[in-house]
C-alpha cells in the first residue's frame, strides 16, 4: 500500500499511524533510485509526489524553496528561465539503475547527490541551506532557513541530507543558487594512464584557473582511449583564456566547446558507461585522489573491474561482477588500505540484502548513529534497515 | 546586573574541587594545569566581555590522547566541561561556570601535514586559522574561511562557531571547507569522522558538529581543504550616498549574475571609526560604503569591474576607487577587518550577528537604526552584505548598567525583526549565551526539542558546555 498525501499535517498523521500500528514506512520520491541502499522490509510505503510545487523562488536572492515531491526537472526548466542553477550538478540515475519516472528535489536532498561540480561548488549538503521533515514521532521540524550564512541551533539539514529518509521525511528543500555560467569548455588530454591522468588533474585544480569538473575516463569508459577532463565554466573570455591556461600547464589534445563539453559531463555525472542493461555491480567510493590510482590497483588484483574517476580522482567509479558478494571483500580491503568509504549502489536485491551497503563504521560511530535515529524516529519507522541494519 | 543568567553552580562539585583537582594533576602535567585564582581569570570571558565567571580549573592538553583521558576523568567525577579554542567568541560560547572545567586546546597548535596534491592540510585544532593560510601562502595555497579575528581564532574554534568571513560569499564558510575531524567525546572515546576525502560516509556528523558550539566533543584534529590562490584579487571602494542606495546596489550586483568573491557594507559611522583607526582612505563625505572584492587575471578582473560599476553607477554612486597596488588592496581590507577592534577603542559594544535575505538588507537596516535610537544608543553597521549577514555594532558604556541593559534590549529586538524577515538569530557567531533565549522566536517546542534529543544522543547529561544555545527552561531531562 502507498501513501500520498499532498500536505504536511498529512505526512504527519500517517507517520504518527505507522508508529502506533508499529508498521514501518519505505519512503519514495519518484522511486527512480529505489535501488540505492539495503533492500527495506516494509508492508506500506510513504511517497512525497503529491508534495509537488515550488513554495518560493527569489532569483534576486538566488535560493529556490520547493516541496520535496517537485520533479527535479521542473524545478531545472524554472531556473533556465532566470539563468540560475543548482550549483551542485544534481545527477539523475536513471540511465545508471534503468528506471523511469522522475528524479524528485526530496531525493536529491535525502541522498546528497552531487555531480562533477562538486569539486568547485560543494556538495547538494552544501547547498541544502534549510528544510522541513516529519520525523518519526510524526512531528513537523524545520530546520536552517531562506539565508546562505545560518548558524543558529544544531545544523540538522546537514544531517537530513544523506540520512536516505531514514531521520525524516522531507517534506519541502531550501537550497542556494548560482548563476548559470555564460559558457564551458573541456579540455581533454588523451592517452595517459591512471596515475599520470590523477596527476594531471591535481595540478590543474591546484591551478588559479578554477576548474570545474576533473574526471579520468580510462580505455573503456565511452571510448578506446583513455581521455583526461578538464572543465572551465565562465564567462566566454574567461574560459578561452583559462583553457589556454591549463593547456600550457598539463598539455591538451583537444577543446570540446559548450554543447559538447555538456553532453559528455552530463554521461560522467550519470555513470553512463555502465548504463544498464548491465549486469554488473557499480559501486562509488570516495577516496583522497592521489591514492586512487593505488584503490583500483588493489581491487584489479582480485579480478576484472571497470572503472573511472571523478572529482579530480576522489570519486572512483567501479563495475564489477554482480556474483557472490559483488567483490565487497576486495573493495572494502582497498579502501582499508587507502582511506574513503564505498557505497554498493547498484547490485541484485538479493546481494544489497547480503553485504553491507553502506561503508560500515567504527563502533563509537555506529553508536552515535543508532542513537541520532533514535533521537529523530525512535520505533523505527521510517526507512528502517535502509542504510544499515536496525537504524 | 547580569540580564543573561547563568545555571546555578552545583555545590556537590564546587565541595570536592580538590579531589578534582588532584585527578587531573595525575593525568597532566602541571604546566598543563591551571588552578589558582589569578590564572583562571584569563579563562572567565571570551569576547563577550560583559559576562564572566571563573572556571573550577582550567586543562590544556597537548594530544587527542591527554584530552581523552581528561574527558573520561571528568565523566566519570560528572564534572561539567567548558570547551575553548582562543577565546573569541561574541557570543559568549566559551565563557565557563563556576563548577565546569575548561578544556583548551592552545596546547595542540601544530600543522601535522600539508599536501598540494590532495589540497588538504591536517591540523592540530589549537592551529589559527591565518596559521594554516600563512603555513600554504608561499606555495600559493590559503584556507577560505576568514572571519575578522582570524589571527587569533583557532579551527577547533571555527568548527566549533562554523565561522564564516568577509570571503564565504565565494567560498562558503566552515562547513564547506573541512573534511575530516578528531574527536573526543564526553566519555572521553576518540572518534574520527572523514579525513581527506570528500563527504564523509554515514550521517553527516560532520556537518551535525560544525557549528555545534561545543555541545558535542572536544575537536582535537581537523582536515581541512586548501585552495589555490586567485591570479589576483581587487578590491573596490563604492561610497554611495546613502545606506539604502549601497543596500540596493548589493541586490542589484547579485541579481545581475555577480558573485564577487566578497561585498562588505560600512555604514557612515563604521566609515569614520575605520578611517580614524587604519587610515584606509575610505570617503568620509558617504553616507555608506561598499568593499567589492573580484579575482582572476587582470583582464578578467577589469571586464568583471566594468560590469559592477555600471550597476553602482545605476544606483548612484558617488565615490568609486580601485585599488591600484597590492599595499593599497591591504589598507583597503585593514579598515574593515579592523572595524570590530578600532569601535572598541572608541565605546562598548555588542556586536549582532543576524542574517536576513538580501532583498530585506534595506529595510533592517533603516528599522535598525530607528530601534537603537529608540532606546538613545548608537549604532555601527558594517557587514557581509553579499550574503545578508549583518553586523550592528551597538555601543554602549559598559560600565553603566542601565546602559547595558538597553543596549541588550536594542540588540534584542534587532534580532527578532532579523527572524520576522525570513532570517536567523545568527550567521557565523554562533547561539552561545548570548541568543539562547531568543531561540524560541525562530524555532518551534518541537524543532527545538528535536534538536536537544539530538545533542543528547552525544552527550545524555548534559556536561558539555551546558549553559549555551537552548534556553535554560524546557530542556529535555
Amino acid at each position: 500500500m502507498t501513501h500520498q498525501p499532498a500536505t504536511e499535517s498529512d505526512f504527519c498523521a500517517i507517520v504518527a499511524d505507522a508508529r502506533a500500528k508499529k508498521t514501518p514506512l519505505a519512503i519514495e520520491g519518484g522511486g527512480t533510485r529505489a535501488g540505492l541502499g539495503r533492500p527495506t522490509q516494509t508492508a506500506e510505503t510513504l511517497s512525497t509526489r503529491g508534495l509537488n510545487g515550488v513554495v518560493f523562488y527569489e532569483p534576486a536572492e538566488m535560493v529556490i524553496c520547493a516541496r520535496a515531491g517537485t520533479p527535479l526537472a521542473d524545478i531545472e526548466a524554472l531556473l533556465v528561465e532566470r539563468k540560475q542553477i543548482l550549483p551542485f550538478e544534481p545527477p539523475d540515475h536513471r540511465r545508471l539503475y534503468g528506471s523511469s519516472g522522475a528524479p524528485t528535489i526530496g531525493a536529491v536532498a535525502a541522498c546528497n547527490l552531487s555531480g562533477a561540480r562538486r569539486i568547485s561548488a560543494g556538495a547538494a549538503r552544501d547547498s541544502l541551506i534549510g528544510v522541513r521533515f516529519v520525523n518519526g514521532a510524526g512531528e513537523a521540524i524545520k530546520s536552517g532557513g531562506r539565508v546562505m550564512k545560518n548558524v543558529t541551533g544544531l545544523d540538522l539539514v546537514k544531517l537530513s541530507a544523506g540520512a536516505h529518509g531514514t531521520l525524516g521525511v522531507l517534506t519541502e528543500v531550501t537550497f542556494k543558487l548560482l548563476p548559470t555560467p555564460e559558457t564551458s569548455a573541456t579540455l581533454v588530454i588523451k592517452g595517459l594512464d591512471d596515475a599520470r591522468a590523477v596527476e594531471a588533474l591535481a595540478q590543474a585544480l591546484g591551478s588559479p584557473f578554477e576548474v570545474s569538473g576533473a574526471a579520468h575516463l580510462p580505455p573503456g569508459a565511452g571510448g578506446a582511449e583513455a581521455r583526461t577532463l578538464l572543465r572551465i565554466e565562465n564567462f566566454e573570455a574567461s574560459v578561452a583564456y583559462r583553457i589556454a591556461e591549463l593547456r600550457k600547464l598539463v598539455g591538451g589534445d583537444v577543446t570540446l566547446d559548450d554543447s559538447a563539453s555538456r553532453a559528455l559531463w552530463r554521461d560522467v555525472g550519470e555513470c553512463a558507461f555502465f548504463a544498464a542493461p548491465d549486469a554488473r555491480a557499480v559501486w562509488r567510493v570516495s577516496t583522497a585522489p592521489s591514492r586512487a590510482p593505488d584503490l583500483v590497483r588493489l581491487v584489479q588484483r582480485n579480478g576484472a573491474v571497470a572503472h573511472f574517476y571523478d572529482w579530480g580522482g576522489g570519486l572512483v567509479w567501479l563495475a564489477v561482477d554482480a556474483a557472490g558478494d559483488a567483490r565487497e571483500k576486495d573493495v572494502r580491503a582497498a579502501v582499508a588500505t587507502c582511506g574513503g568509504h564505498a557505497t554498493l549502489v547498484r547490485a541484485p536485491d538479493e546481494v544489497r540484502a547480503r553485504v553491507d551497503v553502506f561503508q560500515p563504521l567504527a563502533a563509537p560511530l555506529m553508536k552515535l548513529t543508532r542513537d541520532v535515529k533514535a533521537s529523530f524516529d525512535p520505533d523505527g519507522v521510517l526507512n528502517p534497515g535502509r542504510m544499515y541494519a536496525g537504524v | 546586573m547580569s540580564a543573561i543568567a547563568f545555571p546555578a553552580p552545583d555545590p556537590k562539585i564546587l565541595d570536592k574541587r580538590d579531589q578534582i583537582i588532584a585527578g587531573l594533576a595525575a593525568l597532566v602535567p602541571p604546566e598543563c594545569l591551571v588552578v589558582s585564582e589569578d590564572e583562571r581569570r584569563a579563562f572567565e570571558t571570551d569576547a563577550l566581555t560583559a559576562y564572566r565567571r571563573l572556571p573550577l580549573a582550567v586543562v590544556l592538553p597537548r594530544s587527542t590522547e591527554e584530552t581523552s583521558n581528561v574527558m573520561a576523568y571528568l565523566h566519570k567525577q560528572g564534572v561539567k566541561v567548558v570547551p575553548r579554542g582562543a577565546g573569541t567568541s561574541l557570543s559568549g560560547g566559551a565563557i565557563p561556570q563556576e563548577d565546569a572545567v575548561v578544556i583548551g586546546v592552545s596546547k595542540m597548535s601544530k600543522i601535522l601535514d600539508v599536501d598540494y596534491a590532495d589540497r588538504i592540510a591536517r591540523v592540530q585544532a589549537g592551529v589559527t586559522n591565518l596559521g594554516i593560510s600563512d603555513a600554504v601562502a608561499a606555495d600559493g595555497f590559503f584556507y577560505a574561511p576568514d572571519p575578522s579575528s582570524q589571527l587569533a581564532c583557532t579551527i577547533a574554534g571555527n568548527i566549533g562557531m562554523n565561522s564564516g568571513g568577509a570571503h564565504c560569499l565565494k567560498y562558503g564558510v566552515t562547513t564547506n571547507n573541512v573534511l575530516g575531524v578528531k574527536m573526543v567525546l564526553v566519555d572521553g572515546t576518540i572518534v574520527e569522522i572523514g579525513g581527506d576525502w570528500l563527504d564523509a560516509a554515514g550521517y553527516d556528523f560532520l556537518g551535525l558538529i560544525t557549528g555545534s558550539e561545543g555541545q558535542l566533543g572536544v575537536i582535537t584534529e581537523a582536515t581541512v581543504r586548501l585552495l589555490r590562490q586567485a591570479e589576483g584579487a581587487r578590491p573596490v571602494l563604492f561610497g554611495f550616498e546613502t545606506p539604502e542606495s549601497a543596500a540596493a546596489c548589493v541586490s542589484d550586483i547579485i541579481g545581475h549574475g555577480i558573485i564577487p568573491v566578497a561585498i562588505e557594507f560600512m555604514d557612515k559611522i563604521a566609515i569614520e571609526i575605520c578611517e580614524a583607526f587604519a587610515h584606509a582612505g575610505y570617503p568620509l563625505d558617504a553616507g555608506a560604503l561598499l568593499i567589492v572584492e573580484v579575482e582572476g587575471s587582470d583582464e578578467e578582473m577589469e571586464t568583471q569591474l566594468k560590469k559592477i560599476v555600471a550597476i553602482a553607477q545605476k544606483n548612484g554612486v558617488k565615490t568609486v576607487r580601485e585599488s591600484q597596488s597590492a599595499m593599497e588592496a591591504a589598507r583597503i581590507w585593514k579598515g574593515r577587518k579592523s572595524a570590530f577592534g578600532a569601535t572598541g577603542r572608541v565605546a562598548d559594544y555588542i556586536c549582532m550577528d543576524g542574517t536576513v535575505p538580501t532583498s530585506q538588507l534595506c529595510h533592517v537596516l533603516d528599522e535598525t537604526y530607528k530601534i537603537v535610537e529608540r532606546y538613545g544608543l548608537r549604532v555601527a553597521n558594517v557587514f557581509h552584505a553579499g550574503d545578508g549577514n549583518m553586523h550592528p555594532l551597538i555601543m554602549y558604556n559598559v560600565n553603566d548598567p542601565a546602559e547595558q541593559e538597553k543596549a541588550e534590549k536594542a540588540g534584542e529586538d534587532v534580532l527578532k525583526l532579523c527572524v520576522d524577515v525570513g532570517g536567523c538569530l545568527t550567521g557565523e557567531h554562533g547561539v552561545g549565551i548570548e541568543k539562547r533565549d531568543l531561540m524560541p522566536r525562530q524555532f518551534s517546542a518541537a524543532d527545538l526539542a528535536q534538536q536537544m534529543r539530538v545533542r543528547a544522543a552525544f552527550d545524555d547529561q548534559w556536561l558539555l558546555n551546558p549553559a549555551k544555545v537552548f534556553p535554560l527552561e524546557g530542556r529535555a531531562a
